[in-house]
């Protein structure tokens, strides 16, 4: 690689399809999933396994949608077990059966991370928009009979916070390894549900403190990983560990991207695994070069020296604020923007008196021109 | 090390540590050292640390590993090897990568 390239990956998070039975308010994909199609076949998805492998790709995710769809999952799985690549398979478990996880296992998957949208079964079908919590269950306690690590990941809002107590209670009784209670970040569906999602400043504090002790309980036989919604943080995270970092994400249209939601920013192309090599798009695509390293970045950003720590922050969550992806985030109490994210603070605090109604992920594109 | 030393340094330690099941070593070849990989995290190992991890097959002690270890470190006094091993298997173990050998 020649001096100013791409850096090195480490991590591949394979989207293999976007169709999912659930439809969480807050799904990850973008909004117009339903226009994209499905296009890698088990071929296209092994060389992209070898070709992420060989630029130093070392844990691939295989998720979705619902990678559980796809009936060629056992292939993708072997393919990366021969690459020695660290496999780790992120489902709903709707639909799954003992005799496939097993085969799965068997294909060399080593950990698997079930989603729980709540510890109680009728909301979290209700947030899942489908009935899915008993199966759910019954696949956790597959996976540890199998043998196989599990993760339990929650993903937390306004609803769900103040029932932290008991996503712990649920993970332990089903002897995660991992726990991953994950704030919803306001992205894409999330953002479309903020206003029913956002949690106040104090409900945070609380789980905040309860998952804090449940580490230190649970030091040594669960790892418990609580990720802070961007929204109450002073300096936002390093998102994706820098664009085009040290993630590559490969999307079920064979796009290859920096995050999940980057093909939804305006104005910025990105090659196709289908035409070009892995290692030719990450070096070269002109999407992944637009926001990579420190050239592209507007004051306050350009001369902070947090600059080589959080990288900007995130660009689909400055886009999808100030219609700009190419300004310092938002979260950032620095960022000339910032009045934005303490309005929505501030929103939550005092929530308007009518019923906030969910817009549940369907296949119908979003009315909302602005997105 | 903060800790060293003190009675607890190690408590979580399994008296004859194997890898958990989450956790799997991984020769890298662009770097030509290895990796301990776990879901969503990865550590590039250095020497010594990747070497005190090939011995965690859940047969050998703290002590059998140290002792081990002796025999590729001979230059190195044995307390100060000692105290390394049990810091840093106190930190893999902290992070529930170590699990009692079967």
């Amino acid at each position: 690689m020649s001096g100013s390239a791409a850096p090195r990956p480490y991590t591949l998070v394979a989207e293999l399809t976007y169709a999912c039975p659930l439809h969480c308010v807050y799904c990850s994909n973008p909004l117009d999933f339903a226009r994209r199609h499905d296009a890698l076949d088990t071929d296209d998805w092994r060389r992209v396994l070898r070709e992420a492998e060989e630029l130093g790709v070392v844990q691939v995710n295989l998720t979705g949608g619902e990678p559980l769809l796809r009936p060629d999952l056992e292939g993708i799985v072997e393919e990366a077990r021969s690459l020695d690549l660290y496999t780790n398979l992120i489902t709903s478990g709707i639909p799954l059966e003992r005799e496939r996880l097993e085969r799965l296992g068997r294909a060399g998957l080593d950990n698997v991370q079930v989603s729980f949208q709540d510890p109680r079964a009728a909301e979290s079908d209700r947030i899942a928009g489908h009935p899915s919590f008993d199966h759910k269950l019954q696949v956790a306690r597959w996976v540890k009979e199998l043998g196989l690590p599990l993760t339990v990941n929650t993903v937390l809002h306004r609803e769900n916070l103040e029932r932290i107590g008991e996503v712990i209670a649920l993970a332990e009784e089903l002897r995660a390894d991992r726990l991953e209670l994950a704030n919803t970040q306001y992205l894409g569906w999330a953002f479309r549900n903020r206003a029913a999602l956002l949690p106040t400043a104090d409900q945070l504090q609380r789980a905040r403190s309860l998952a804090a002790a449940a580490r230190k309980r649970l030091e040594g036989r669960m790892e418990v990983v609580f990720v802070v919604p961007d929204y109450y943080v002073e300096f936002p995270p390093a998102c994706m560990d820098g664009w085009g970092r040290r993630f590559m994400v490969v999307s079920p249209d064979g796009l290859l991207l920096p995050c999940l939601l980057a093909h939804t920013l305006p104005g910025l192309s990105f090659g196709n695994v289908r035409e070009r090599s892995v290692q030719e798009l990450w070096t070269s695509s002109p999407g992944l070069a637009a926001f990579r390293g420190e050239a592209w970045m507007p004051e306050p950003c350009k001369s902070c020296e947090r600059r080589t720590v959080d990288f900007g922050g995130c660009r689909c969550q400055a886009y999808f604020l100030t219609g700009n992806a190419a300004v310092t985030d938002p979260a950032c109490s620095l960022s000339p923007h910032h009045a934005l994210i303490e309005a929505a603070r501030v929103q939550a605090a005092d929530p308007p008196a009518e019923l906030v109604r969910f817009s549940y992920r369907t296949a119908r594109p979003p009315s909302d021109p602005s997105l | 090390m903060a800790h060293a030393g003190l009675p607890d340094a190690g408590r979580l330690i399994p008296p004859r540590p194997a890898l958990a099941a989450k956790a799997r070593l991984r020769y890298d070849r662009t770097s030509g050292g290895y990796m301990l990989l776990y879901p969503e995290r990865g550590l590039a190992l250095n020497p010594t640390a990747a070497s005190i991890l090939k011995l965690c097959k859940g047969e050998l002690t703290v002590d059998g590993i140290v002792e081990r270890l002796q025999r590729e470190y001979v230059d190195r006094p044995s307390p100060e090897l000692r105290q390394d091993v049990v810091d840093f298997l106190e930190e893999m173990a902290r992070r529930g990568l170590l699990v009692e050998g079967t």
